[in-house]
């Protein structure tokens, strides 16, 4: 294969129409749409005694008014997505709460009417009778479990999970030195810019229904509605257009929405639409990072790590539909990039009468990494040891690939690293630092982090050169923002021949390519990308078989370039690509286009059927690409910060990245990932904060009071890359998608402590936590 | 009011938020809407020349006004605006969600001050969220407009190779790097 495209800083093709406005996004469908609206409990735990809906039914424009007795699945609990063995008590929610509510937001009613203001003023008439129950808000006060969220799950505990590599209470007594540490993570938010919306249509004389879902999986609510309505998968067709950023939450489903408006569509016989407010998406949309770590390390004298044991407690929310892949993800990633001999962790999921938790971006890996970073800081600073030094002596080495674990991993196998070089990255991302700057409460940061990337099952794809000779490709994995179109377009131009330019990459589509499983834990660039390259390779054989009856040349002597196939070395024998694709569907007709070259009385070189026996017609194919198991991205992460003594206020100084997701396919685009990344970590570390009260109620669900960092807030980020290709897939590619996130709070976190002399052990800081860190370190002398 | 050089008839509900009659009543969807609460500047339009949230205006009060959204920027075909360019250029754009807000804001601000030094560009863009980039690639997009806006107007698909029309970006030379292990392909921007 040429690399004319792979690894070229290629400009995005998607930009051009989203720049001009003319992106298209769910909420940008209407088609005499009626629109709908929510009632959500405002309680966080509560029995619901009534709900009287007949003023609403009665208000002006209201076509619909729903509560869970007049939905035929209303009694159904919604899918537990992924069932674990060790999640004994897993629990999802209704569509529509009817008995009992469990997080502030919970929905109760779906209004639908003329339009959204008038959905609104109907909903507003909704009395919902509630009795308020004890509510269960920290993960600390679920464990103590004075008061259950599920009434049938003794302790709130939906799952325990132990695992181990090595004796760890005999390495632990025989460590020369020992450290007890506890770390704390708020929730979180991902908080795309688009919030979440559905439109739905239902066309009664075909019996199809169409919806169009900000949805990170396409594939699995086609999937999912078919089998809730009873209809074939064929007739029903799901498409994630734009998607106005996605960050995990939107891999969740069903949300109530997912089910109701199609739901409606096809009851009512008209288009309907729900788009999400921000303060609905701020209380009914997955959040995430809620965990607490019990830390017990052993380590030598000069500094190894001998044994780590963590027990920790993972806020699972009301309701675990995403079964217990976070704490899995937290629990494996922990030890990142070190040799850890013995090693146990041990976490329980339980439940709050809080949104329910999913993963987003990062999606447990950052708790991991905060752990262990701060661990080996701890264990710099008891034996006044160089940070950095640490890390080095309790790296894996390069030669000690592939890295297995021991320990369980996201998909079902155990996490084993395949490449890496983590000195190199530590090196490099220190080398660009460069020297400290001058001045006062100045402090360095640094973080180091493994991410399982390009987990299965599967992705495919679809490639058809067209009789005009341009490329159409097709895949089931939606974007949101990441680039496929350009990336995947780079993958097919290559193994084709052709400019990127030429190739149109649909995704997220069931009508253009049904298969597939969705955007999430950094897997589009593996999954989707070699099977892309997987359907173009076979593609290009079709196209050298057919063109080598052409040119009476064997197969093997023919190649792919400049829009053609040619004979190699004699660039001027060549068959473009167009005619190739026209000569592949033997035809009766000539109806224009050169479609008389295949026709039944022109000259064809080769005896028997038009049709080769074996071959299909047409210039296309489908590939797909299963892993193994995960390809292991890793980087390093460093920083100086300034920290005024006076306001707390953050500065940042300087910020570095480097990187290794295996070969580069777009470096513009890759450093676009990082850089953002890395902003979504520095909101996470130092401005963003989900503030419940002991209510249950979220004080700040509005970006008033949220705080996502604006341009004055971030840094322009240094960024390094080291290039340890995976061996696991034809193009040598891991995920880089999370990230920039990873270790930013391991960082932030190092860099304060070491401007302010504090011990920093939770996330997220902000001023006012400093200023209390900074009065209890005075007050402990 | 007019809409984009059109005369446009206000909306018979006098509770209608500008943003939903510019996206509802006309189709403009390229005004988005992120918050509904003024902070994310998703759906910023210009009212007469100046950036504005038209979430946190009732249609009516834009009566007697001239409203300009981004469809008005570059009409279907043609070259796009320098700013639209500049974020093309610059990557300054992942889900695009955020973009037409950042641009017309940033028209607004290269209106009334052509020439931004960057602590300007910092503040001008600082009323706008973007969720994907990490503001790096939208900083250097204003610097970009804003030449361009200065410039005479480019021939066509300037820098890209004859044969090949996907565009390649030029990339800044790599540093000096002694040390730099054989693998790694440091970059310092």
């Amino acid at each position: 294969m040429t690399t004319r495209w792979f690894g070229a800083p290629v400009q995005r093709v998607e930009d051009e129409r989203l720049v001009r406005g003319r992106g298209r996004y769910t909420d940008d469908l209407d088609d005499g749409a009626l629109h709908a609206c929510f009632v959500r409990s405002p309680y966080a735990h509560a029995r619901v005694r009534s709900i009287a809906v007949e003023a609403a039914r009665r208000a002006p424009g209201v076509h619909a008014v729903y509560t869970a007795a007049d939905l035929p699945f209303g009694d159904r609990d919604l899918p537990l997505l992924i069932p674990h063995p060790a999640l004994t008590n897993g629990r999802t929610q209704r569509c529509l709460a009817s008995d009992i509510v469990r997080y502030a937001g919970e929905a109760v009613a779906f209004v639908v009417a003329h339009d959204r203001y008038l959905a609104e003023d109907a909903g507003e008439l909704i009395e919902v009778d509630y009795e308020p129950l004890p509510v269960v808000i920290t993960p600390e006060a679920a464990a103590a479990a004075r008061n259950l969220v599920h009434e049938d799950v003794p302790g709130n505990v939906a799952a325990e999970l132990t695992q181990h590599v090595g004796d760890v209470d005999a390495d632990l007594a025989g460590a020369p030195h020992t450290l007890s540490l506890r770390f704390r993570f708020e929730r979180a938010a991902a908080q795309p810019m688009e919030a979440r919306a559905v439109w739905a249509r239902w066309d009664p004389g075909e019996r199809r229904l169409l919806v169009y879902d900000s949805t990170q999986s396409p594939t699995s609510i086609r999937g999912g509605l078919a089998v809730l309505f009873g209809l074939p998968e064929t007739s029903v067709e799901v498409v994630a257009p734009d998607v106005g950023g996605g960050f995990g939450p939107k891999i969740m489903l069903f949300y109530p929405d997912e089910l109701l408006v199609p739901y409606a569509a096809m009851q009512l016989g008209r288009p309907v639409k729900w788009t999400e407010d921000r303060a609905e998406h701020f209380l009914a949309v997955n959040h995430e990072r809620g965990q607490v770590h019990d830390v017990r390390v052993g380590f030598d004298g000069s500094g190894r790590v001998l044994a780590l044991d963590v027990d920790f407690i993972h806020d699972a929310g009301a309701y675990t539909p995403y079964g217990i892949i976070l704490p899995i993800i937290t629990a494996a990633q922990t030890t990142g990039p070190y040799r850890v001999p013995s090693y146990r962790t041990r976490f329980r999921s339980l439940f709050t009468n809080a949104t329910p938790t999913s993963p987003y971006r990062g999606a447990g890996r950052p708790h991991g990494c905060f752990v262990m970073e701060r661990t080996l800081d701890a264990i710099a600073g008891e034996l006044g040891l160089d940070r950095a030094e640490v890390r080095r002596r309790n790296f894996i080495q390069a030669d000690e690939f592939p890295y297995d674990t021991g320990i369980a991993w996201q998909d079902g196998n155990r996490a084993v690293y395949d490449t890496g070089n983590y000195p190199a990255l530590l090196d490099e991302c220190l080398r660009l630092l460069g020297p400290r700057p001058a001045g006062e409460d100045v402090g360095m940061g640094l973080g180091v982090y493994v991410e399982g990337t390009g987990v299965g099952p599967y992705e495919g794809a679809h490639v058809q050169v067209l009789v005009s000779g341009k490329v159409v490709a097709a895949t089931g994995i939606p974007s949101q923002g990441q680039g496929h179109a350009t990336v995947l377009a780079q993958v097919v131009a290559d193994v084709l021949g052709v400019d990127v330019a030429d190739v149109h990459v649909r995704s997220g589509d069931t009508r253009r390519f049904q298969w597939g499983v969705g955007t999430f834990a950094s897997r589009g660039a593996v999954t989707a990308g070699n099977a892309m390259h997987a359907a173009a390779l076979k593609v290009a054989d079709k196209a050298k078989r057919i063109a080598s009856e052409q040119l009476e040349v064997d197969a093997q002597d023919l190649e792919l370039a400049a829009g053609a196939v040619r004979v190699r070395g004699a660039p001027d024998r060549a068959v473009p690509l167009a005619a190739v694709a026209i000569l592949s569907n033997p035809l009766r007709y000539a109806f224009g286009g050169g479609a008389e070259m295949a026709t039944q009385f022109s000259s064809r070189a080769r005896a028997g059927p038009p049709l080769a026996d074996g071959e299909q017609p047409g210039l296309e194919a489908s590939g797909f690409y299963s892993p193994a198991g995960s390809t292991w991205a890793s980087g390093c992460h460093a920083a100086y910060v300034r920290v005024d003594p006076r306001t707390f206020r953050l500065e940042i100084l300087r910020y570095v990245v480097v990187h290794d997701c295996g070969r580069v396919i777009n470096p513009l685009l890759l450093e676009g990932q990082i850089q953002g990344g890395v902003a979504q970590g520095i909101g996470g570390a130092f401005y963003e904060r989900l503030a419940y009260d002991d209510e249950g109620q979220l004080r700040n669900a509005s970006l008033m009071e949220f705080l996502i960092p604006y341009a004055t807030e971030v840094p322009d980020v240094v960024i390094g890359h080291l290039e340890t290709p995976s061996p696991l897939n034809p193009l040598g590619v891991k995920g880089a998608g999370e990230a920039g996130v990873i270790p930013v709070g391991a960082v932030i976190a190092s860099a304060v402590e070491d401007a302010l002399g504090i011990l920093v052990s939770q996330m997220p800081l902000s001023p006012q936590r400093l200023f209390e860190l900074m009065q209890r370190s005075a007050s402990s002398g | 009011m007019r809409v984009n050089g059109a005369e446009r008839q206000a909306p018979g509900s006098a509770r209608r938020l500008l943003s939903d009659y510019l996206r509802g009543d006309l189709g403009l969807t390229g005004t988005h809407v992120g918050c509904e609460h003024g902070v994310c500047g998703c759906c910023t339009v210009l009212l007469d020349g100046r950036a504005i949230r038209s979430c946190l205006m009732l249609a009516v009060q834009a009566e007697g006004h001239e409203v300009t959204t981004i469809e008005s920027l570059s009409p279907e075909g043609a070259e796009l605006h320098p700013v639209q360019r500049a974020f093309q250029e610059c990557h300054g754009l992942q889900c695009g969600f955020c973009t037409p807000g950042f641009v017309m804001a940033i028209c607004g601000l290269l209106a009334e001050n052509p020439d931004p030094t960057q602590p300007e560009i910092e503040e001008g863009i600082a009323g706008n969220l973007c969720r994907c980039t990490g503001y790096a690639s939208i900083r250097r997009a204003v610097r970009r407009a804003a030449e361009l806006m200065q410039e005479p107007p480019p021939p066509a698909s300037p820098g890209t190779p004859p044969t090949a029309r996907g565009r390649v970006v030029q990339s800044p030379p790599p540093p000096a790097s002694p040390g730099t292990p054989p693998t790694a392909r440091g970059r310092v921007k």
